[in-house]
C-alpha cells in the first residue's frame, strides 16, 4: 500500500480517514465552526494518532469493507450506512477513531472560541471558583454522631 | 558492589516516601530504589493544548497503555476492572485525584461488628495520631466537624464548593442525606513552600502548580534533607536471602539496564498492592519454593480494589467542569453497614465538578449520546460543561481468588514476569452497587440532572491496589504482622496498600501512609529487637 509517511498512513487512508471526520463533525454555519476535515484540524489529527495508529488503520479498513470499497470514493448513502453500522460493532477501532478525531477537533481555537471558553492550556492563569454558601452545611452539621465505635 | 545500607527501600510511591522520611531520623543509611524518574511539573498536560488528549497517551491511567519505559505491563484481561498506576518518584500520587478520607473505626472492626472478613490488627485509634501527622506532611485541606468521622482537624481550609458543589448539596440537604467537603490532598493556601491551588482542574495527571500533594513534592525532600537517598530508573527484579533465610539485599537493573545487587540489612516493600506480591513471588529461592514472605499461601491473594458504580446527568446551567480539582465532597450516608439492606458494609459517595469539552466529547461519542453529522454540534452545547456525576466508592470484602500471579508469558522491558490478575465482583459488590446507582440517581433527580447515564463498574477504575499481602497476627492467615513485619522473614517489612486486610470504602492513600509511619515508628521502637 502507498504510504506518504503522513502520520503513518497511506494517501488512501489520509482520504478516507479525512472523509470520515468530515462526517463525524460536519462544518457548520450556524455554529460557525469548521468541520473536522478543515485542514488545520486534520493535519492535527494526523499528527497526533500515536499510540491510536493501528486501530485506527483497522478502523479504516474495516469501514471500508463495510462501504464495499474505499470508503472515501463510495456515495453518501454508503458511508452514512458503513458508518452507522461501523459505530454500532463498537471496540477498540470505534473507540479509537472517534477519539483521535475529538480529540484534536475540540481543541481547535475556532471551535473553542465557539464554546464561549478561552483556547489555552489551565497552566499557569488557572480559573476562579466560586466559594459558594457554606450555610448549606448547617443541617448536616446538627446531625448526631454517624461513625460507629469499634471495640 | 554496592555498599550494604541499613535500610532499602523499594518503591517511591505513597508509602515509601513515608516510611523513608520517618526512618530518616535515625540516622540509619537508608536507600530507595525507584523504578522510575523524576517528575518535572513543566512536563504535566496541564502546561499545553493538549492537555486533555495526553490522559490518553503518555499521561494515560493504565499502565499498558502508556507503556512509558518506567512501567511494566499487566495482564488484567481476566478482571472486569483494569489496573491503573503510576510509576515514578512519588508513584501513583503523581496520578491521583488527591480524595483523601480516611477509613472510619468500623473499618477495622469488620468481623467484630458484622460478622465478615477478619478485624484488623490495629485499630482506628491507634493509627490516628499517625493519621494526623500525615495531613500535616502532606497538607491536607479540609473541613473540622463531619458527624461521619471522630474529630479530626485538617490543617489548611477545604476547596471552595463551587456551583457544581453547591448544586449537589441543595440535592443532598433536600433528600436529608449525609455530605462533607472532602478532605483533599490539595493547599488551599500556601503550605510549607507549595503554592495555593489555582483550579488548573486537570489535577489527576500531575499538578503543574504544585499545589497537589505527591510524595515527590512532600515527603521525598524533607526526606533527602534528612540524608535519604533516592535512586532513580532501577528496577529491582527480586529480593534475596541469605542461608539464614533473612532477606540480604535486592537485585535490579541500574539506568542503563546493567544488573547490580544492592545489600540491606533491612528490606522494605513499597510497591502497591500490585508490584509488591509481583516482586515476592518473583523471589524464588530453596527457602522460599512459593515465593517470599508466603508460607501463608496468600501472597496475592485476597485483591481488593474497590468497584466504583458512576452515576451522571446533565443540568441546563453550565457548571464547574473541569476548571476546578474534580472531586468536591464526599458522603458517607450508606457507609456503615445497615441490617435492612441486601448487603453488608458499605459505600461513600464522592461528587464530580463536572469534565472537559475532549473528554466530554470522547465520553459521549462512546455511550452514544453524541451523534456524528449535522446535529452533533446541537447535540454537543447541551452537553458540554453541563455534566455532574457521583460515583459509589464500594467496599470491596477479600476473596482469596482474586489475586495477583506471575504471568507465565508476558514480560517487562528486562525480561521480569509481568502480574496477572484474576478478579471477579463478589455478589455482595453487585449488590451494594446497585443500590448506590438508585440512590446516585435519586441525588441527581433532585439536582435537576436529566439524560442520566452509568458506568457499573468504571472499566479502568482499579485505582486501589489492596490486600494483597494482608497483615494479622496469625502467620497461616496473613503475610506480615500488626506492624507490618514479615512473619516468615524477620528483616522484611511491607508498608503498602497490599497489607490492607479490608478495603473500607474510600480512597485509601490517607491511610496507606498513615499506615506506613505506624510501621516506621514501629521499628523505631523495637531498634534494639527488630528480628527477634
Amino acid at each position: 500500500m502507498e504510504n506518504d509517511n503522513a502520520g503513518g498512513l497511506s494517501a488512501a487512508e489520509l482520504k478516507d480517514l479525512r472523509c470520515v471526520a468530515g462526517m463525524m463533525v460536519p462544518a457548520s454555519t450556524e455554529y460557525a465552526v469548521p468541520g473536522a476535515d478543515d485542514a488545520a484540524i486534520f493535519a492535527d489529527i494526523v499528527n497526533s494518532l500515536g499510540r491510536d495508529l493501528g486501530d485506527v488503520r483497522r478502523a479504516l479498513s474495516t469501514l471500508s469493507s463495510l462501504a464495499g470499497g474505499a470508503f472515501a470514493e463510495q456515495d453518501v448513502s454508503r458511508r452514512e450506512t458503513a458508518a452507522a453500522a461501523f459505530r454500532e460493532r463498537g471496540g477498540a477501532e470505534v473507540a479509537a477513531l472517534s477519539r483521535a478525531v475529538l480529540q484534536c477537533y475540540y481543541r481547535d481555537d475556532r471551535v473553542v472560541r465557539s464554546l464561549g471558553l478561552e483556547p489555552r492550556p489551565p497552566f499557569p492563569k488557572g480559573h476562579t471558583l466560586e466559594q459558594g454558601d457554606w450555610s448549606l452545611l448547617d443541617p448536616v452539621r446538627a446531625r448526631p454522631k454517624m461513625w460507629r465505635d469499634a471495640p | 558492589m554496592n555498599e550494604t545500607v541499613d535500610v532499602l527501600i523499594i518503591g517511591a510511591g505513597a508509602s515509601g516516601a513515608a516510611v523513608a522520611w520517618s526512618l530518616a531520623d535515625t540516622r540509619m543509611r537508608i536507600l530507595c530504589l525507584e523504578q522510575g524518574d523524576w517528575m518535572k511539573p513543566t512536563d504535566y498536560p496541564t502546561n499545553g493544548r493538549d492537555w486533555e488528549a495526553r490522559l490518553y497517551s503518555d499521561f494515560a491511567t493504565s499502565p499498558n497503555r502508556r507503556a512509558r519505559p518506567a512501567d511494566y505491563p499487566i495482564n488484567d484481561d481476566n478482571s472486569p476492572i483494569k489496573v491503573v498506576n503510576f510509576n515514578g518518584v512519588g508513584g501513583s500520587t503523581i496520578m491521583y485525584t488527591a480524595h483523601y478520607p480516611r477509613l472510619h473505626p468500623s473499618d477495622f472492626r469488620v468481623r467484630t461488628l458484622d460478622g465478615v472478613a477478619d478485624d484488623w490488627p490495629v485499630d482506628y485509634a491507634t493509627l490516628e495520631p499517625f493519621f494526623a501527622e500525615n495531613e500535616r506532611m502532606t497538607g491536607v485541606s479540609g473541613l473540622a466537624g463531619d458527624p461521619a468521622y471522630p474529630p479530626k482537624q485538617p490543617p489548611m481550609p477545604p476547596l471552595p464548593l463551587g456551583k457544581s458543589g453547591a448544586r449537589f448539596a441543595n440535592a443532598m440537604n433536600q433528600l436529608g442525606w449525609h455530605w462533607w467537603p472532602s478532605d483533599t490532598a490539595v493547599a488551599t493556601v500556601e503550605y510549607e513552600g507549595r503554592a495555593p491551588c489555582i483550579n488548573l482542574g486537570h489535577c489527576t495527571p500531575g499538578c503543574a502548580q504544585g499545589a497537589k500533594a505527591s510524595t515527590d513534592i512532600t515527603y521525598w525532600p524533607a526526606a533527602i534533607r534528612a540524608g535519604v537517598e533516592l535512586r532513580t530508573r532501577c528496577r529491582v527484579r527480586e529480593i534475596t536471602v541469605n542461608e539464614h533465610g533473612m532477606a540480604s539485599g535486592a537485585i535490579y537493573y541500574d539506568a542503563d539496564g546493567v544488573e547490580k545487587f544492592q545489600p540491606a540489612e533491612v528490606v522494605v516493600m513499597a510497591c502497591n498492592g500490585v508490584g509488591t506480591p509481583r516482586l515476592l513471588l518473583n523471589s524464588v529461592s530453596g527457602c522460599f519454593p512459593g515465593g517470599l514472605a508466603n508460607s501463608s499461601g496468600l501472597v496475592g491473594k485476597n485483591l481488593m480494589f474497590h468497584p466504583y458504580a458512576q452515576v451522571f446527568g446533565y443540568v441546563e446551567e453550565p457548571l464547574d467542569s473541569n476548571r476546578a480539582p474534580p472531586l468536591c465532597l464526599w458522603s458517607m450516608e450508606f457507609y456503615e453497614t445497615d441490617p435492612s439492606r441486601d448487603f453488608v458494609r458499605g459505600y461513600a459517595f464522592q461528587f464530580g465538578r463536572g469534565i472537559g469539552p475532549v473528554t466530554e466529547a470522547i465520553f459521549s461519542d462512546a455511550d452514544g449520546r453524541l451523534p456524528w453529522g449535522k446535529d452533533h454540534h446541537r447535540v454537543y452545547r447541551k452537553l458540554v460543561g453541563r455534566r455532574i456525576g457521583l460515583s459509589a466508592i464500594c467496599e470491596d470484602l477479600p476473596e482469596e481468588h482474586n489475586r495477583v500471579t506471575l504471568d507465565p508469558v508476558l514480560k517487562d522491558g528486562h525480561g521480569i514476569p509481568a502480574p496477572k490478575v484474576d478478579y471477579t465482583l463478589s455478589s455482595n459488590s453487585l449488590r451494594m452497587m446497585d443500590h448506590g446507582i438508585a440512590r446516585a440517581k435519586e441525588v441527581l433527580a433532585a439536582a435537576g440532572a436529566t439524560n442520566v447515564g452509568v458506568h457499573s463498574p468504571i472499566l479502568n477504575g482499579g485505582w486501589h491496589l489492596l490486600g494483597t499481602a494482608r497483615m494479622g497476627k496469625d502467620p497461616s492467615r496473613s503475610v506480615v504482622n500488626e506492624w507490618g513485619r514479615s512473619h516468615d522473614v524477620k528483616n522484611l517489612f511491607i508498608v503498602d496498600g497490599s497489607i490492607f486486610v479490608t478495603s473500607g470504602g474510600v480512597n485509601p492513600t490517607c491511610t496507606i501512609q498513615a499506615l506506613a509511619l505506624y510501621i516506621a515508628d514501629s521499628m523505631k521502637q523495637r531498634l534494639a529487637t527488630l528480628f527477634d
